[in-house]
């Protein structure tokens, strides 16, 4: 089993390919529902707090704005656990998104700098284009590796 | 300087010339022998770097940025340096910038400079970091003295306090620290206190270098052999007290004005950051908090040590808010030892906030400057990054000892 972060970061579909391939997602979804059930924080609605933006100082400097790096403070860690990456280019709001393009510039490309098996693929725009776009991902994920590496 | 030759730099940016600053980085080019140059890149390149470098830039001007970053790295653009600028508070410039810098730091041996520019700017503002960029490129063999030999001397006319060294065979014989008043009053005091300290007359003086805010001032006068500015002068100053001379190091100078956070590799500094928005985040706030708690700088750390930075909340971002939450804090009935921790811990906060990204930290961390003296401020900063911190003997004469080191390449030469 491998760790894929998926791009767009919060992708339903992608996540659940990830999963029925019998890898572990990588997505934004999870991590904010543990922000979101912390307990004890009180800065809702996502419970991030000043320290977030703090934090995301690992991934951009401090002249890049709070809310990059606060957002990155989600999804940085998930950058350095991941060992594959699946990006979907050009895809459309209800496939997934993130809402700030600075966000996904930096995303995109520490996912890219680092060394791991990346597939990046255009999002489909015709039912072809959508079968081929399904069997490119299904193979990808099929050439990881299936067990636990530990 | 005008000796040597000519230094190209790469100007690396995304529309300076459109920020009303180019003549201001033509001119401080200039007055350190460098020239400013374009690199070379194919235009088609510009359709692909997106992609070939990673960062999808919706800016057309970064990309720009990137296929140069790519041409110097690739060796299509024959460069001794580059300055890598684009303006403040452009938030995806900021992030290009960073990861340009980081890229020709990892994959060539050009030493690089980075800065955000802002129609202000002076050419004054750069002279100190596009004076190191030159000397690294060009003076190596310089930096790479090991040992001081001879008698020596160094002054390090600094924002706040002047020192001056006389060394001998690798050993201080003489010190001076007096308070900057008179640039070279100060620094006449501060030699004058050294040269009787070590029982020797001005004339037997191989060779003297200076460095600081009054390095050409204070050089002049005393006809310097050496006048360089502080990032090389420290950070070889720093690695040859803390006697890290060879591999990575660290080195952190707290400084009266500004602070200076520097990568160095075998003596030689890599990636550096001069930062200090406000003095909020240098020497002058600690000297404040003393002031305003009664007590002298000197015993500032000693007290901070004692006392739990958690029970105040300080912010230094600004020196007038620092103050502020200082004064509100006391007048709730801190404990001054609380206070003194407090404004350890927010100055070293905002280093580690503002510059340390900025630059690979590797251990040793060597922390240098007057500030590195008051006790509090290395225990901060140790907790902050959970490493281990360095404070060399004399590190408060940093840039003394490193310019009587310099220097005595003039004695042999």
């Amino acid at each position: 089993m491998a760790k894929v972060i998926i791009y767009p970061i919060n992708s339903l579909i992608l996540s659940d390919l990830v999963e029925r391939f019998g890898h572990k997602p990588l997505a934004m979804m999870e991590k904010i529902k543990e922000k979101v059930n912390t307990v004890g924080v009180d800065s809702p609605p996502l419970n991030i707090t000043a320290e977030e933006p703090k934090m995301g100082l690992k991934y951009a400097a401090v002249e890049v704005p709070a809310g990059v790096r606060g957002r990155m403070a989600i999804v940085g860690p998930m950058i350095d656990e991941a060992e594959a990456a699946v990006i979907v280019n050009e895809a459309s709001m209800a496939f997934g998104c993130m809402g700030c393009a600075r966000t996904n510039e930096l995303t995109k490309y520490l996912i890219r700098k680092k060394e791991i098996p990346i597939l990046e693929v255009e999002y489909p725009r015709s039912e072809e284009e959508g079968q081929e776009f399904v069997y490119k991902i299904a193979e990808f994920l099929k050439s990881l590796p299936p067990e636990d590496k530990v | 300087m005008t000796k040597d030759k000519q230094v190209k730099v790469a100007l690396v940016s995304c529309g300076s010339e459109y920020a009303g600053v180019q003549g201001e980085l033509e001119k401080v080019a200039a007055s350190v022998n460098a020239k400013l140059i374009f690199p070379e890149i194919d235009i088609a390149s510009l359709d692909t770097i997106g992609r070939d470098f990673g960062i999808e830039a919706a800016s057309p001007d970064l990309r720009l940025m990137m296929a140069r970053a790519q041409a110097v790295v690739e060796g299509l653009t024959d460069v001794d340096g580059v300055f890598i600028t684009s303006c403040f508070r452009c938030a995806e410039a900021a992030i290009v910038r960073n990861e340009v810098r980081r890229y020709i730091n990892k994959h060539s041996n050009v030493p690089v400079i980075s800065y955000s520019f802002t129609e202000r700017t002076t050419a004054a503002t750069l002279m100190t970091r596009m004076e190191a960029l030159t000397t690294i490129a060009k003076r190596k063999h310089l930096l790479a003295r090991e040992h001081q030999t001879g008698l020596t001397a160094g002054i390090d006319s600094g924002s706040t306090t002047t020192k001056a060294v006389i060394m001998r065979d690798d050993k201080i014989i003489g010190q001076g620290w007096v308070p900057t008043i008179k640039v070279i009053d100060s620094a006449t005091e501060a030699f004058n206190h050294a040269l009787e300290e070590a029982g020797v007359k001005a004339e037997e003086i191989q060779a003297i270098g200076t460095t600081g805010y009054g390095r050409f001032l204070v050089g002049e006068h005393f006809k310097a052999q050496l006048i360089q500015e502080e990032i090389t002068v420290n950070s070889k100053g720093a690695v040859y007290l803390a006697n890290k001379q060879k591999g990575p190091a660290t080195v952190i100078d707290i400084g009266g004005m500004d602070n200076k956070a520097i990568s160095v590799q075998d003596g030689i500094p890599g990636m550096f950051t001069m930062g200090g928005i406000c003095a909020g985040a240098s020497g002058r706030f600690l000297d404040m908090t003393a002031k305003r708690l009664g007590v002298e700088i000197t015993e500032l750390g000693a007290l901070a040590v004692k006392g739990m930075q958690e029970k105040v909340e300080m912010n230094s971002y600004c020196i007038v808010f620092g103050i502020q939450s200082l004064v509100n804090s006391l007048a709730k009935g801190s404990r001054p030892e609380d206070v003194a921790a407090a404004a350890c811990h927010s100055v070293v906060e905002q280093i580690f906030e503002q510059q340390l990204q900025e630059v690979d930290v590797k251990e040793p961390l060597i922390l240098v400057g007057g500030s590195s003296l008051i006790e509090g401020v290395p225990k901060a900063l140790s907790d902050l990054l959970k490493i281990n911190v360095l404070v060399p003997p004399n590190s408060h004469l940093i840039g003394a000892v490193g310019s009587a080191l310099l220097a005595s390449g003039f004695v042999e030469d």
